[in-house]
Order: structure tokens, then sequence, then C-alpha cells
């Protein structure tokens, strides 16, 4: 089956991936976060597989609702899964995903001694709890410049 | 990472694979929703958001291995999940004491995980991949969990004689059911013989009991007994499971087939 328009590369279809925000950390997209795992265009339409970055993370229904909205530009069926063939890992994410969760105040994934204040830069930092506000995120507190900040968790 | 070997020419030992599937996703269902019951009254702010977080996965985890099961036997997820009757679910006894006090939780949460721990282990690796590449995942969220739990074992044993007596008080009452998460499954050398399990569950129960006893010397913790009753280690739920099952199954029994 094929549509009006002419079948898009692979390229084109991860460019254009690269342009959702992941929903609980909107300043990285779904593709600097490492969560896409294959993508597949044939006769048959596109076929993306995204891997979760945790099993029960709430935000896949709509992360594979914002695909299938996106890639129905280029006109053909849209078949979106989750994969457990290799698991996401948090060096998945990318330099530019790391840069961006930290501007926005989210030190990126490292063992916990490794973590650095998003704020200040500073190594003098205490882990309050291990569990924050979503399943991929950690608690921290910077004795340096005095501010809580949240950590994504390395797995 | 490599893949393991495909399953080949063996045909899948479809009812201990169902049994299998059904106790792992019956336990992380269970333990997931009676922690839960935390959300908003526990002790500390950070614990609030720790047990939240720890059912979510719990019931992620849970969501993942009946939607295999649902694979497996052509059901459906929900169904699995909220459909049966409270004597058809497969748990341990030992998630079937109520949520208690939390140091019958934080006690409770130990038992399981390390317990769960060492079966997850001699899954992972197998040569069934849709279960052994979730497992492999699943094992990476489970670090955090145990941190958690051996930090409150430590926390509970060491703090004052109140804590030390209520942790003992809630492993008296958990002890005689705690093996029950290895009670062996019907059928279960059929895993054994098509590489989807790496040993018997009479042999990782011995594991578990190996791992977890320097732990318990060291915070002078009485050592777990023999299990009681081990062969109805999954079958005789009681009130508390009642309750919970009432509380878990009320949205959906409500208005039957609705959709959102």
């Amino acid at each position: 089956m094929t549509g009006t328009i002419p079948a898009p590369t692979e390229r084109a279809v991860r460019d254009a991936l690269a342009e959702i925000p992941d929903p609980e950390l909107p300043v990285v997209s779904i593709v600097e976060l490492g969560m896409i795992h294959r993508v597949a265009v044939d006769e048959g339409g596109i076929r993306v597989a995204i891997l979760p970055t945790f099993i029960g993370c709430p935000a896949i229904g709509m992360i594979e609702a914002s695909i299938a909205a996106r890639l129905a530009a280029f006109d053909r069926p849209v078949e979106v899964r989750t994969s457990f063939e290799i698991p996401w890992t948090s060096d998945r994410i990318s330099e530019v995903g790391r840069r961006a969760l930290a501007t926005a105040g989210i030190a990126p994934p490292a063992a916990p001694h490794d973590v650095r204040c998003p704020w200040c830069a500073s190594d003098q930092v205490a882990m309050d709890s291990a569990f924050g506000p979503t399943q991929c995120r950690s608690l921290y507190y910077c004795r340096a410049c005095r501010q809580p900040f949240e950590a994504l968790k390395s797995v | 990472m490599t893949s393991p070997p495909p399953m080949a020419t063996l045909a899948l030992p479809t009812v201990a694979l169902d049994a299998l599937l059904r106790s792992m996703a019956d336990d992380e269902f269970v333990v997931g929703f009676t922690d839960s019951e935390w959300t908003g009254i526990a002790p500390l702010l950070e614990e609030d958001i720790a047990m939240s977080s720890l059912s979510q996965d719990e019931l992620g985890h849970a969501t993942a291995l009946y939607g295999l099961l649902a694979e497996l036997t052509g059901g459906d997820a929900d169904a699995l999940a909220y459909d049966r009757e409270p004597a058809d679910y497969r748990h341990a006894r030992l998630l079937d004491h109520g949520r208690g006090d939390w140091a019958l939780t934080m006690a409770r949460r130990y038992l399981y995980e390390t317990a769960d721990a060492v079966r997850l282990e001699a899954i992972a690796g197998g040569r069934w991949s849709p279960l052994a590449d979730l497992v492999a995942k699943i094992v990476r969220e489970e670090r955090y969990h145990l941190m958690h739990v051996e930090a409150w074992l430590d926390r509970l044993a060491t703090g004052s004689d109140d804590t030390y007596a209520r942790l003992t008080t809630a492993l008296d009452e958990l002890g005689p059911d705690a093996g029950t998460v290895f009670t062996p499954l019907p059928d279960e050398q059929a895993l054994i013989d098509a590489g989807i399990l790496a040993a018997p569950m009479r042999e990782l129960e011995d594991r578990w009991r190996a791992a977890i006893a320097p732990a318990f010397a060291r915070l002078a913790l009485p050592p777990i007994p023999p299990t009681v009753d081990p062969d109805s280690g999954r079958t005789d739920h009681g009130a508390a499971f009642d309750w919970l099952w009432s509380e878990f199954t009320m949205v959906r029994g409500s208005d039957v087939g609705a959709t959102w």
C-alpha cells in the first residue's frame, strides 16, 4: 500500500521523531533520550519500535500516540510498538540530551558519586532519596549552592 | 549484549510457562497494590514518594508480565489482572498479611525483593527471549528496590529498642510464609528442560536463604524459619487478600466493560 506522496527515507522519519518531546522531560526529544530502537520503511508502511525508559512508565501511551500523529504526515500506515529486545539504559541519552537536561536543572545520569549539581557544577551533593517525582528521577541536595535538584537515575 | 540462543525446535512448555508468568505477575501486582496503600500516609515525605514510585514499578512489571501471559494464552492482560476470583490468584502467601505498620511493610519488602532477585537471576539469560529480555530490564529497576530495603532493614534493626522490637515482631509474623515465593510450580521440570528456568524452586529457596543469612546474622535478627505448609504457598490467600481484591477490582466492577 502506498500513499499519494513518495515513501520517506528512514532518515526523514528519524528527523520527524526528533521533533517529539518526552512528555515528562520536555526539554529533550525521544530521539535524544535514546528511546528509538528501530525504524523501518517499506511497502507496508512505517514501523517504529521504541524502548521504554522504565517498564511501567505511564508516558508510553502518550509517546506512541505522538509518534503516530507526527508520522501521519507521511500518508501511509504507521505501526508503533514497545520492545524489550535490548534494555533502555541511561547511557543511550545523547550528549545534546545530557546538556539539555542539565540546563533544565536535571542532572544527567551518572553513578551516585559522579553526580554534579546542575546549577553550580559542585560535587558536594547528597542523595536525599533514590525515588523522585517520576520513576526515572532521584532527589539530590547541593551543599555548595544549597539547592535541591533532581537527577536522572542511572539504569 | 548478546541474545540468548533461540528456542529452535523446542516446543514451549505452555502449562508450566503459564504457571511461572502467572506467579510472577500476581506477586508484582499484589505487592504493588499493597504498597500503594502507603501513598499519602508514609512516615516521611521521601518514603511517601518512594513507596508510590516503587509501587508504580511493580505494577509496570505486572502489566508487562500479564501482557506476555496474554500473548501466550490468547487472553487479555486486563482480564487476567482484574477478572479472576480471589481463589484464582497465584501470588505468594508472604504477600497476604495486609498493609501492616511500617516495620511489617519493610520486612515484607525485604523478604520479597531478596527472593525475587534470586528468582529473576534464574530466569535472566533463559532461552525464551520474550521473558529473558523483559527480566533483563526488570533487574535494572529492581536494583533500586534492593538498595531501599537493605537500607531500611539496617535502619530498623539498629535504630532503637522500639524499631528492633517492631522489626522482629514483623519477621515473626512473616517468617513462616517467607519461602512461599519459591513454592514449586506445576510441571516445573519442563521449564528447566526448556532452558527457561535455571534451577528448581526448592534450590532457589536454598540460594535465597544463604544470600540473606549474613545480613540477618550481622543485625542479630532471628533466622527465617522453614516454610509452614509449603505446598499451598500460592493458593490459600485468606481475608487480607479478599479485602485487597475488593479494593483493586472496585472501579472495573462498578461499570463492567466500560472503556475510556
